[in-house]
Formats: C-alpha cells, structure tokens, sequence
C-alpha cells in the first residue's frame, strides 16, 4: 500500500479548491447578474414582473439547495437531458444565489428614505431617472456589506455539490479520505481550506459595515 | 386667469376623506401662507398640486395646463412648480454643487458647464457659493434648505411650494432660511408656503389661508385674517399659539 504525505493530501485537496472557487465565482456573478434582472422586475411598475420575482424568490428561498441540486441533476434527466454534475451544480446555485442577493438587495432599495424618491420626482425625473440617479447609487453603498457576506454562504453552498458527483474541495475529502484512511487530517485541512476563503470575506464585509455606519457619509 | 387653479379638489386616504372640496386661485407673485391644525391637511393639499399625491376628484391646473396624472404631464407640471420639504431631501451622495446639477442635466439635458454655472449662480443667490463642494452632511440644516430651494429654483419654476420648511430647523437657523424666501417673495416669486411662522405670514404674504378639517376655513389678507378672524376655528387657532 502507498504511503500518502501530508503534502500529498494537501496538494489534491488545493487541487480541488479550484473548482470550490471556480463555482462560487460562476454562481456569485451568474447569480448576481440574474439576480439584478429579478430585482429591477421586484421594484418595477409592471405587476405580472413583480408577481414572478416574488414567487420566484419564495420557491428557492423555501426550498433547501439540496433539493435544488437534485432537482436540477435528476430531474433534466427524466426528460432525457444529460446533465453532467458541473452544469447541474452551476445552474441550481445561480439560481440560488439569485434568490437570495434579490431579497438583500430590495431590502437596500427600500431602506432609501422615501423623501429621496419625493425630491426627485418634484424636479421632475421620472422613474428611471429617480432609480438611477437617486436612488440606486445609494442602495449600492448600503448593499456592498451585505452582499460580501452572503458571498461567503455561495462558497459553503457549493459544498453541496459534492453530493451530485461534483469534485470540488468537499468531494475531493471525501475521495482523499478513501484513499488515505485519515479522515481527521483530511476533514480538518478541507476545514481550513474553506476557512481560508471564507473569513477574509466576512471579515472584509464587517470592516466594511462598521466603516458605512461609522462614517455615516455617503461618500 | 390665475396662475394656479384649484377646484373642487377632494382627497381621501381610504375612508379618510382629507380634503373636502378645497377652492384656491391664485395670482402670478402671490406670496400665501397656509395655517392650520397639524392634520388638517395642509401638506396633503400642497402634495396634490405637485402631483405627489393623486385627486380624487375636482380639478388642478397650473399656467392653464390640466393636472393629469401621467408621467408626461407630470413632468411637465413639476418643471413649471418646485416642491421644498421639511426634512430637505438633499441627496445625501452628491455635493451641493451635485445636487443642483443633477435634475438639470438629467430632465432638463442643459449641458454640463451651463448646468454647473447655473448651479453656482443659484447657490449664490441663496448665500452659499462657497459650499459647492460641500456634501450635505457636511452642512448645517438651515443650509441644506438652502441648498433645496438653490436646486427647486435651478428647474426655473413659475410658483414654489413650501412644506413647513422652517420646521426642522434649530431655532437659530431659521431666520436665515425665510431671509431667502424673502428675497423670492421680493423678485416676485409665487409661493404657496405651510407655515407655523405668524410673524413671517403676517410681513411677507399676501394671502392667509386658514385650513380646518380639509376645508378652506377662512381666508383673506394677514391684517384682517390675524386681526379680526372671523370664525371660532380661527381665533382658538390663533389663541393657541
Ligand atoms: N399617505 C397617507 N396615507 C394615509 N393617510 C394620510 C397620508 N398622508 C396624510 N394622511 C392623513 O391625512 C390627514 C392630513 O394630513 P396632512 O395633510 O399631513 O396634514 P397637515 O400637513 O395639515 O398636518 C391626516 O389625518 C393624516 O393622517
Ligand atoms: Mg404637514
């Protein structure tokens, strides 16, 4: 039997940590920019458009991600679709991801006074010049916090991936530990792997709340 | 024709009628003050003329143009009349300077530099040239006011409302904001102005209006509304104060 170093573990889990950040980064901008779409559809004027973002938000916010992996894996594959493990992964967690940066981002929108809206209509803009003019530019300073923090839930989501097959940094532990029978080493070194991604984003989403609230300043 | 003709306006908030028919014409220059207990509709009544708020029946025009509650009339009714709150609405992410560019460039599309001159032009008239630069967090709050009526009168507006703007202010700030509405009235400005500042109405307006209820209880010029008022509201009204 071989012999594995700790160096060797390491090195295939480091290996894997790849896709752990490859995916987040698909779900965080595929979700971010899905999620932009479903939030102008939320705060628009058009009721049908503000119906769906609802229910959209309600059925994959009520609805745990796991289910969303299988349903995204196994379901296309009643309808005959193949879908490989990285594809099912990506679309159930951008559309996650969505769901959930929508609701944070509505909440900012909102929390702009609504005398901003008044003092930009009584000049005389209309709705989308109040939204991109007045309104947006500060919702975007109140929604950077929040949204650097709900980074770090994508990067702990896409552990769940493993599940349907995908090789990120989780299934990688799981395949090392076959391997090797160290299951504590290799559990903890994939621990601190996703703490080495995870904490400098939630600390950097900490530093930058306490900077907003303390300054108070918009700019 | 009056500048500004209000008809028949009625407004209610569910089954909470505010205004009950309220009647007001006014001139080109009037200066007019109205007065009345807080929730007897006052700023409902200035919110429908700027269509923040929509009627539910009589009529509103301006310069003889329809209120109608489309975003094109809309606009149009807003370039012709300024809205200055109590609480400012400055926004808060742009400089002064910003904040008087901002609806000229994007309603108006006046041109940057034209824009700009204007903007330094306004907030000279309202006394602080030198905070251009200035973030309205960096200002005290008789000078935010001042920096929304340098941006209400930036639009080039026919009448301005103004909505209790006094109020919000320490004591010591406001004499220098009714020093600028003073200085409007004087140029000829026509202004419709909920107010609580008797001495101001009394100097500056040429018209009281004394809301009751959602109606236009009593009206007529300060030396007889304040000297002689004529309806029990009125005179437990002034006596209160
Ligand atoms: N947006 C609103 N929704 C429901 N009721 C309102 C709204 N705005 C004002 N009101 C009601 O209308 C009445 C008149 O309010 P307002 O015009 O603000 O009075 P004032 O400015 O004279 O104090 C009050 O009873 C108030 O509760
Ligand atoms: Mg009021």
């Amino acid at each position: 039997m071989t012999q594995f170093t700790l160096w060797d573990i390491f090195r295939n889990l480091l290996l894997a940590t790849r896709w752990t950040i490859l995916l987040s980064l698909v779900s965080f901008l595929g979700g971010g920019i899905l999620g932009l779409i479903l939030l102008f559809m939320r705060i628009g004027h058009n009721r049908a458009a503000q119906f769906f973002s609802k229910i959209y938000v309600e059925i994959f916010q009520g609805t745990p991600l796991l289910m969303q992996l299988f349903l995204a894996f196994f379901g296309l594959g009643l309808f005959g679709i193949n879908v490989p493990a990285w594809l099912a992964a990506g679309v159930a967690l951008i559309a996650w991801t969505a769901a959930f940066l929508v609701e944070i981002w509505r909440g900012c929108v909102e929390s702009v006074a609504s005398g901003q809206w008044e003092a930009a209509a009584s000049l005389g803009m209309g709705y989308l010049q109040q939204m991109r003019y007045v309104i947006l530019p500060q919702a975007l300073k109140i929604a950077v916090a929040p949204t650097v923090g709900f980074s770090v839930q994508v990067i702990k989501g896409t552990a769940l991936t493993s599940i349907i097959g995908f090789v990120e940094l989780s299934k990688a532990g799981s395949v090392v530990t076959n391997a090797t029978f160290q299951p504590f080493t290799v559990y903890g070194l994939v621990a601190l792997l996703y703490f080495a991604l995870c904490w400098p984003l939630s600390k950097s989403s900490q530093i930058l709340e306490r900077k907003l609230n303390v300054a108070h300043r918009n700019h | 024709m009056s500048l500004i003709e209000i008809t028949e306006v009625r407004k209610s908030f569910g089954p909470n009628e505010v205004l009950k028919g309220i009647n007001l014409d006014i001139e080109p220059g009037e200066v007019i003050a109205i007065i009345g207990k807080s929730g007897s509709g006052k700023s409902t009544l200035l919110r429908c003329i700027n269509g923040l708020e929509s009627i539910n029946s009589g009529s509103i025009s301006v310069a003889g143009a329809q209120l109608l509650p489309d975003e094109l009339h809309l606009k149009a009714l807003r370039l012709k009349v300024g809205m200055i709150f109590q609480q400012f609405n400055l926004f808060p992410h742009l400089t002064a300077g910003g904040n008087v560019i901002l609806s000229q460039a994007v309603v108006k599309k006046t041109p940057k530099p034209e824009a700009e001159a204007i903007a330094r032009q306004m907030l000279d008239r309202v006394g602080l040239a030198a905070k251009f630069d200035a973030y309205p967090d960096e200002l005290s709050g008789g000078q935010q006011q001042r920096v929304a009526i340098a941006r209400a009168l930036a639009m080039r507006p026919i009448a301005l409302l103004c909505d209790e703007i006094t109020s919000a202010l320490d004591p010591e700030l406001v004499g220098e904001v009714l020093a600028v509405v003073r200085s409007l009235a004087a140029e000829g400005m026509t202004l419709l102005m909920v107010t609580h500042e008797m001495k101001f109405a009394r100097d500056v307006c040429s018209r009281v209006v004394f809301m009751h209820h959602g109606k236009v209880h009593e009206i007529g010029r300060p030396e007889a509304v304040f000297a002689n008022p004529q309806t029990p509201e009125l005179k437990q009204f002034l006596g209160m104060l």
